[in-house]
């Protein structure tokens, strides 16, 4: 208790008592510190002025009737046709594909994290998600061109097999990688709720797993939804695993997810990568599909938040 | 009701005491089900693990650091990333000093100096939130549209540390403002009682006891940022750069950038390549990550 340190205590606090008045430092400080929280702010104003002027100069040339009914999206082959359906419809293939594997696993892990798992299993486990979570999506990409996308061919019932690249492996990869998102989303939410509910739970007879379905998972709901939602998020923008194993065509609706085609990401980061010139109509098409790509994340980030707002206004 | 709930035993073991006698079987296959979904993602983890290493074995050797990337398939075997772990240490070097300090500050305002009446800070609470969940490749566009064309600042390692800087900001905001929201009200109070300024509790008394959890937040933030690969493709550093960046306004490539361009080629040495550059990305973020983690377990207080 008498280490050095102690010592320094009275000095600080005289220190204190000397600068009795408001010192000028505060309101600079105050000032710095409003900058750096505007500076977020200034993001958002920065991306929607990104997109906004080169997405009106697009469809000056385009109509939005073609933009959107379109079933072709062909920018840099000539007849050119800017139909965005191809891509919206490939995204949300693989991004059906990601959540009917994210959800259940996710889900799963989190149930058995929050309701099952010791205090020093949680542990042990959760770093691993995090890990899981931590590893980069070109990493991912890699994994399922060449590992197993060869498998799922070999394996695959019936004459043609999925393609080199493909929907379906793309979106088998996605879903692992959204596994620790809607996990640790999941159990957070499961892990607020009173535990007065499942003692109660108990002392009407309920086996453990029906409190974890009926008491727990309904009473963590909108934290679980939000998990869900966010989850589907990362999937619609998630682009590396879509780049390297989904394909890049889109020159038609590709509902086969065995068959590869380009999603929104995937023709951003494809037609970015090549030497594009600026002010082309082939630069707008970024900027356009970059404004679709963000509404839909914007609409659906807007429900999580709301989503995970209501519940903790019911426990906290 | 009092200390001992900190520690709330699980469901788990409550359940044990209580229905040992009537156990079903339902019971047992819902808890393995739950398990088998931990171990499916944990087996994903191992497998992918063994698989880059078993692709890139051959090539793990002082080639990949000594040597430069090359696009020619003839002088494969003698080509390396160095250019993209330079590449990578500026990058993120820069990352750090521009996001770290913002963030800190931001959320420093958000917990600590904010009114939450008024409306412009629920925005700013909103907004962070809403940009934590824009796609990165987003992020991309918009170093494009502003950063490298509309403020000149071209493609080099200035614009790529400023587009990674803002992309992982709301991360840094979001973990510090846990840390700081989780150092007891009691210390601030202890503090303006003996006379503390605002600023002086922030600084001396809230901040130290916040470090843990920030820098927990500040290295998973950074790791992410590392292996970044989808804004920087939009940012146009697909090229094989055959040297090392020598300030700001040097051209680069990183890691993840250099692994996406060996990887599209056919030839499979350069997926070797590949294989290896991604051991050594990997090794990197599960350092980090452990890091963090180590950080948080062994220094974070417990009030």
């Amino acid at each position: 208790m008498t280490s050095p340190t102690s010592t320094k205590v009275p000095a600080a606090g005289s220190n204190f008592l000397r600068r009795g008045r408001r010192h000028p430092i505060e309101g600079v400080v105050q000032v710095l510190l409003a900058l750096a929280a505007i500076v977020s702010i200034a993001t958002t104003v920065g991306i929607v002025v990104a997109l906004v002027g080169p997405t009106v100069e697009f469809f000056r040339e385009v109509s939005i009737v073609e933009f959107f009914t379109g079933t072709r999206w062909t920018p840099t082959i000539s007849p050119r046709s800017y139909g965005v359906l191809p891509l919206v419809v490939s995204t949300l293939i693989t991004t059906l594909i990601a959540i009917a594997i994210a959800i259940p696993l996710g889900l799963g892990a989190a149930t058995y994290l929050a309701e099952y798992a010791t205090a020093r299993t949680r542990r042990a486990l959760k770093p691993i998600l995090e890990i899981l979570a931590g590893i980069p999506t070109v990493v991912y990409g890699f994994f399922a061109l060449f590992a197993l996308n060869p498998i799922l061919q070999r394996w695959w019932p019936g004459d043609g097999g999925p393609a080199f690249q493909n929907l379906l492996i793309a979106g088998i990869v996605m879903g692992i990688m959204i596994v620790p998102t809607v996990a640790s989303v999941s159990e957070d939410a499961m892990s607020a709720v009173p535990r007065s509910l499942r003692e109660g739970a108990y002392a009407l007879a309920s086996s453990p797993m029906q409190v974890a379905t009926r008491v727990v998972v309904p009473a963590a709901i909108s934290g679980i939804v939000a998990s869900f939602v966010l989850g589907i998020s990362r999937a619609l923008g998630e682009t590396m695993i879509v780049t390297i194993a989904g394909g890049l065509t889109s020159d038609r609706i590709q509902a086969n997810p065995t068959e590869g085609a380009a999603t929104m990401t995937a023709f951003i980061a494809n037609i970015a990568s090549g030497d594009i010139p600026v002010d082309s109509l082939d630069y707008r098409s970024v900027f356009a599909v970059g404004a679709l790509l963000f509404v839909f994340t914007f609409i659906l980030n807007a429900i999580s938040i709301r989503m995970v707002r209501k519940f903790r206004e019911v426990y906290e | 009701m009092t200390a001992t709930t900190a520690e709330r035993p699980t469901v788990g073991e409550h359940g044990r005491a209580l229905t040992q006698r009537k156990r079903r079987v339902g019971d047992v296959v819902f808890k393995l089900a739950l398990q088998a979904c931990l171990l499916i993602g944990f087996a994903f983890l191992i497998w992918l693990l063994a698989y880059v290493l078993y692709r890139g074995w051959g090539r793990l050797d002082s080639r990949l650091w000594t040597n430069m990337p090359t696009s020619r398939t003839s002088r494969i075997d003698e080509s390396g990333v160095q250019s993209a772990i330079t590449g990578t240490l500026w990058v993120i070097a820069f990352t750090a000093l521009f996001c770290l300090p913002t963030g800190i500050l931001a959320a420093i305002y958000m917990e600590e100096y904010a009114d939450t009446n008024k409306w412009y800070n629920r925005l700013l609470e909103l907004n962070i939130q809403n940009l934590a969940g824009v796609p990165s490749i987003i992020f991309g566009i918009l170093g494009l549209g502003i950063i490298a064309r509309a403020f000149g600042l071209g493609f080099t390692v200035l614009t790529a540390a400023i587009v990674l800087a803002l992309l992982v900001l709301p991360v840094v905001i979001i973990s510090t403002r846990e840390a700081i929201r989780a150092v007891p009200q009691s210390i601030r109070q202890a503090s303006y009682a003996l006379g503390a300024t605002k600023w002086q509790t922030v600084s001396r008394q809230v901040l130290p006891a916040a470090v843990p959890g920030i820098a927990t937040g500040a290295i998973l933030s950074l790791s992410r940022a590392i292996g970044e690969a989808a804004p920087l493709i939009v940012l146009g550093a697909v090229t094989f750069i055959t040297f090392n960046p020598e300030g700001l306004n040097s051209s680069y490539t990183v890691l993840p950038i250099q692994i996406y361009n060996s990887l599209n080629r056919p030839q499979a040495e350069f997926q070797e390549i590949a294989a290896a550059a991604i051991v050594l990305l990997l090794g990197i973020v599960i350092v980090m990550n452990s890091i963090a983690i180590v950080i948080r377990n062994r220094f974070e207080k417990r009030w």
